[in-house]
């Protein structure tokens, strides 16, 4: 089953409700914006890090969440002291990876499914517009399901592929994938369909 | 049935079908599929070169206008929920706080934008018609990624545009095997062009009628 950096731990952040974690995310990302000294940067990064102590979060799974960053962090700042002074690339190299890091803690502290219910719930003001928020959390994890789905489809023709001896051609690959996707997809939608979806 | 109505409101308001449902689910899970080979960064350059964009340009061009980046969007979603869908299995709500995430929106964009170029080629547009649209749509991505990725960094736009300009082969090249597989799809599986599944759908209340092909 396919999950998510989520992990389960009893702690404050995790009991907090996803649609709360979400907005104090939004405040803090913009608080964030308005960090422009190395005095600031400290206070903000001290802060971050108290939040993933409180969260009980371990140090190999919040570097996990910044990991990505590693190389740009590298570049941004090279390119940053050649155009400013040290402070000023520190500050701003600082806010992204810190904007992250907390957007990161709301991940590891929130179960998906939790997320999703949140994210269906801030759709419902749309329902004027004619957006059903039940059916957008339908075709969610009718998206979910289908990942595993898709990954068979491409393992069947890679291994087609293989035994014809064509492993190179990525055109050879994504024909079928794609012709194989569009088949399973036809045919799913019969299934909704017989099963009352469109009534 | 009526000349069915295209404009936007109404598509907006018209309930989703079943049929759309599984396509947009499908396609989600294809573009996720598509990063699972693993990436590579460029060095100096934070953004992962794969196949995803490939994936996106494909949706846009089989599903349309509306449900291409509709499946795109679903993907977004999903890995906004914490899911590690996206290339060298990214996934969480930092993706959209780093730098990337330009490239991202430009992916709802670009899919946007292919759909509908191609489907005001025809049943069969040309080779040279869905090369255009995948092209265009790349440019796109990369128009609107680039300017957001120099906001989030405070990275002047030039510096940007020259670090980025290592993606522009590799997205020349991706975008004509997108054309190529969309062209392949089509002759292999005809309900694959928005303009013809349209045509079927407008013909057909439920029925599976053999439409023209």
């Amino acid at each position: 089953m396919l999950t998510g950096a989520y992990v389960a731990r009893p702690s404050p952040l995790h009991h907090l409700p996803a649609g709360g974690k979400l907005a104090a995310l939004a405040v803090a990302c913009t608080g964030l914006l308005m960090v422009r000294t190395p005095a600031g940067v400290g206070v903000a990064t001290a802060a971050v890090a108290g939040l993933y102590v409180v969260g009980r979060i371990r140090p190999a799974e919040a570097w996990a969440q910044v990991r990505p960053l590693r190389w740009f962090v590298a570049a941004i700042l090279t390119v940053q002291l050649l155009i400013t002074d040290v402070p000023a690339a520190i500050s701003l190299t600082a806010r992204i990876v810190l904007a992250v890091a907390l957007a990161g803690l709301v991940t590891l502290t929130t179960r998906t499914t939790d997320l999703m219910a949140a994210m269906e719930r801030a759709l419902r003001p749309l329902r004027r517009l004619g957006v059903d928020p039940a059916r957008v959390a339908l075709l969610m994890s009718l998206a979910i399901r289908s990942v595993p789905v898709v990954a068979g489809i491409a393992r069947r023709v890679r291994d087609a592929q293989r035994a014809r001896g064509q492993e190179r051609s990525i055109r050879a690959f994504a024909v079928p994938l794609v012709v194989g996707v569009l088949r399973h997809a036809d045919t799913l939608g019969e299934a909704l369909q017989a099963r009352g979806m469109d009534d | 049935m009526t000349e069915p109505d295209h404009s936007a409101a109404a598509r907006l308001r018209r309930r989703l079908s079943a049929a759309d449902m599984a396509r947009v689910a499908m396609f989600a899970a294809l573009i996720a599929v598509l990063g699972l080979p693993g990436s590579f960064s460029l060095f100096g350059n934070a953004v992962p070169i794969t196949l995803q964009t490939l994936g996106v340009l494909l949706a846009g061009a089989i599903l349309g206008a509306w449900r291409g980046p509709l499946a795109v969007i679903v993907l977004l979603a999903l890995v906004a929920a914490g899911l590690p869908l996206l290339a060298g299995g990214r996934g969480g709500l930092g993706v959209f706080a780093g730098p990337s995430v330009g490239y991202l929106i430009g992916w709802v964009v670009g899919a946007f934008v292919v759909g509908w170029i191609i489907e005001r080629g025809g049943r069969r547009p040309g080779l040279h018609w869905v090369l255009s649209a995948c092209l265009l749509g790349s440019a796109l991505i990369l128009l609107i990624g680039v300017p957001i990725q120099a906001l989030v960094t405070g990275v002047p736009l030039a510096t940007t545009a020259k670090l980025s300009l290592a993606f522009v082969p590799g997205d020349a090249i991706k975008s004509v095997l997108a054309a190529v597989v969309v062209k392949g799809v089509q002759r292999a599986y005809p309900e694959a062009s928005p303009a013809v599944r349209r045509a079927r759908q407008a013909g057909d209340s439920g029925l599976p009628v053999h439409g023209p092909r």
